[in-house]
């Protein structure tokens, strides 16, 4: 390479980058018109009159009338499309029929809760789910992979809830370990102010440190059951990546030069198992986002699953395309966050774009 | 021609399958078949999937023989409500004085329809689109994989709710919204696969024949895409199992008196403390059920794809 030719090459792999990660966002923005659509169609295949469900079913035929104009069904689907489209991105996700009020309102108080529980599931999953696959990767076949094995088989075959429900029974009701459904007890609920709507960072800034407690023996069953299947996941994986990177090369020639077997498997081997095991986690993030809608409604926890299923069971339309539409805006979110975070952090990736 | 080969009997017939210079291309296709059921056979946890599928297939079969008790009219609503686990009741009886064990044994019929049934509608679907896509390439690809990455962009479960919730609950919408939210993948590995077929020869020679798309897409590129499609599904036959179950057990699924495991087990939650069998039979149901469909996937990937096995 002469002198010239390498800044040009640098600047031109930046420029590479740039232009990888602008496709990458206008495939995501693709993606978010296409789940629009889907939302759009799922609402217009619901059975009930839209214009019944405003006016009620006794309502004079001129009031029906205007309504009907109001809502814009008179036009062709493709302008009610737009009009769907510019509610949307004006943050109007229609009134909730159960509460009263704005969905995205709704959704704005709930999604902490959620948050919360779904952040440290996957915690608990990484942080017990990445040392135990390295375990298992090394010792094949030995006492860590079978374990890695029956935890993995029993997270893909359980339904959540089930084993949300079998974990009530012994650890609440039989052994008293932690509390019971519910995000905090009634006598701690006005000791301090949900600021952030994470409780446990709440009560720990305003220094309510029994209301911590007591948040934190909420918490522990459904975190550690969501941690549960997210450390499935995460640790089959860290298990299958460390297999590949162990086989390499660069591997035989540290060992050749010494270098001690710990410092070969935890800094060479899973710097390099770590830029795909980036991707793996926030999959498993996204899983838990789902698993939750399951667990919540078993542990009464007030967060996004479970306002999705109150609403589904008394077909609150706006509410259930409002929580489908944000999840789904999350999964590309999320997904485009680790495609990026992919393209900066392997160097193979970004030459390649 | 090849000349029939003699009827095998008894142990030839396992040299004539093993025979390394097959006469005929029914000996060899038989002989290949023998071998991966070789290799299945030496692998014991996907024996035991196969055992625990057959078992649910032939008690699905034979649910009003094994069913000791009618699955929707309960006994004595005095005497016979949430009874314990006995004898007579296998697994005890619920609130309606039903006895769990029968239940049980006809909700396997609900669950293989729901297996059978998603796997009947999804294939096809995602063999259309992934055959499509991969052939034509260009804009009619760009497309489609486009469509598909949308609805690989929602959660399955949330997406299959929302389905749900807007044409109704019930067993069969639950199917349709299952089925809608699982061919993306297949349409996916469909148009891997036509991708390394679509240029090679054969298929220039039937071009060069005058053959239209559909008839070369069809008789010629969906044969071969077809094995590792189904392979494919079979492993997401336990993760089918898990979407109904929660659609049942949030009360989106199959309607009570229906005995589906999953609205079984929601239904058991009011007795969790007291009578824990009621929700626990049911699940234990589901996790055997999907137990066994992990496990022959898992064999079925060992034998049909020796790179993955490790």
């Amino acid at each position: 390479m002469t002198r010239q030719g390498r800044p040009r090459a640098l600047a031109s792999r930046s420029g590479a980058f740039a232009w990888g990660a602008a496709k990458v966002l206008a495939t995501a923005f693709v993606t978010f018109l296409g789940l629009l659509l889907v939302t759009f169609v799922i609402g217009r295949l619901v059975p009930v009159d839209p214009v019944l469900a405003v006016v009620g079913d006794r309502a004079p035929a001129s009031t029906y009338q205007r309504v009907y104009l109001e809502l814009g069904l008179d036009k062709p689907l493709y302008t009610q499309f737009w009009m769907y489209l510019t509610d949307i991105f004006r943050g109007d996700f229609g009134e909730s029929v159960l509460t009263k009020r704005p969905v995205l309102q709704d959704i704005a108080r709930v999604f902490p809760a959620t948050l919360e529980l779904a952040t440290s599931g996957v915690l608990i999953g990484t942080l017990l789910g990445i040392p135990l696959g390295v375990l298992a990767a090394v010792r094949q076949g030995g006492i860590s992979d079978q374990i890695v094995r029956v935890i993995g088989l029993i997270g893909y075959s359980a339904p959540i809830f089930w084993l949300a429900l079998l974990g009530l029974l012994v650890f609440y009701a039989n052994l008293g370990w932690v509390s019971g459904p519910g995000r905090v007890d009634i006598s701690y609920e006005y000791d301090f102010t949900a600021t952030t709507g994470i409780l446990l960072l709440d009560t720990a800034m305003q220094g309510r440190w029994g209301a911590f407690g007591n948040v934190f023996s909420h918490l522990a069953l459904p975190a550690s059951l969501l941690g549960y299947f997210s450390m499935a996941y995460i640790s089959r994986m860290t298990r299958s990546f460390m297999l590949t990177e162990m086989a390499q090369e660069y591997v035989i020639a540290a060992r050749v030069k010494g270098v001690p077997e710990w410092r070969i498997i935890w800094i060479h081997a899973l710097k390099n198992a770590a830029v795909p095991l980036i991707t793996v986690i926030v999959l498993s993030y996204m899983n838990l986002l789902e698993g939750s809608v399951l667990t919540e409604t078993v542990f009464a926890w007030p967060g996004l699953g479970m306002y999705l299923t109150n609403s589904l069971q008394n077909a609150d339309m706006n509410a259930v395309l409002g929580c489908t539409l944000l999840i789904g805006t999350s999964f590309v979110a999320l997904n485009l966050i680790s495609d990026l975070l992919y393209r900066l952090l392997d160097p193979r990736v970004r030459r390649r774009a | 021609m090849t000349v029939a080969p003699p009827a095998p009997h008894g142990a030839s017939r396992r040299e004539w399958l093993l025979s390394e210079q097959p006469a005929s291309r029914r000996q060899a296709r038989l002989g290949q078949a023998y071998r991966t059921w070789l290799a299945f056979r030496a692998n014991p946890l996907a024996m035991v999937g196969l055992a625990i599928i057959v078992v649910l297939i032939l008690v699905a079969i034979f649910a009003n023989l094994i069913a000791p008790y009618d699955p929707l009219i309960g006994g004595d609503l005095r005497t016979e409500r949430l009874l314990a686990p006995s004898l007579d009741h296998l697994m005890g009886t619920d609130d309606q004085a039903r006895d769990i064990f029968s239940r049980l044994v006809h909700g396997s019929r609900l669950t293989l329809m729901v297996v059978a049934l998603v796997a009947v509608i999804a294939t096809p679907i995602g063999l259309a689109v992934g055959t499509t896509a991969g052939y034509f390439g260009g804009w009619v690809d760009t497309v489609l994989m486009r469509v598909t990455d949308v609805f690989l962009a929602f959660p399955r479960l949330i997406l299959a709710l929302a389905f749900v919730a807007a044409l109704g609950p019930g067993i069969e919408n639950a199917i349709i919204a299952i089925a809608i939210t699982s061919w993306p993948p297949y349409a996916r590995l469909a148009r891997a696969e036509t991708m390394t077929i679509r240029d090679s020869d054969y298929i220039s020679a039937i071009r060069l024949q005058g053959a239209s798309a559909p008839r070369i897409i069809w008789g010629h590129v969906v044969p071969l895409c077809t094995s590792s499609v189904i392979v494919r599904v079979t492993f997401d036959m336990a993760g089918i199992i898990l979407t109904a179950a929660g659609l049942g057990f949030i009360g989106l699924g199959a309607q009570p008196p229906q005995p589906e495991w999953g609205a079984m087990i929601a239904a058991g939650r009011r007795f969790l403390i007291d009578q824990w069998w009621v929700a626990t039979m049911p699940g234990l149901a589901i996790f055997t059920v999907s137990l066994g469909f992990n496990f022959l996937g898992d064999g079925l990937r060992d034998v049909l794809d020796p790179k993955a096995a490790k």
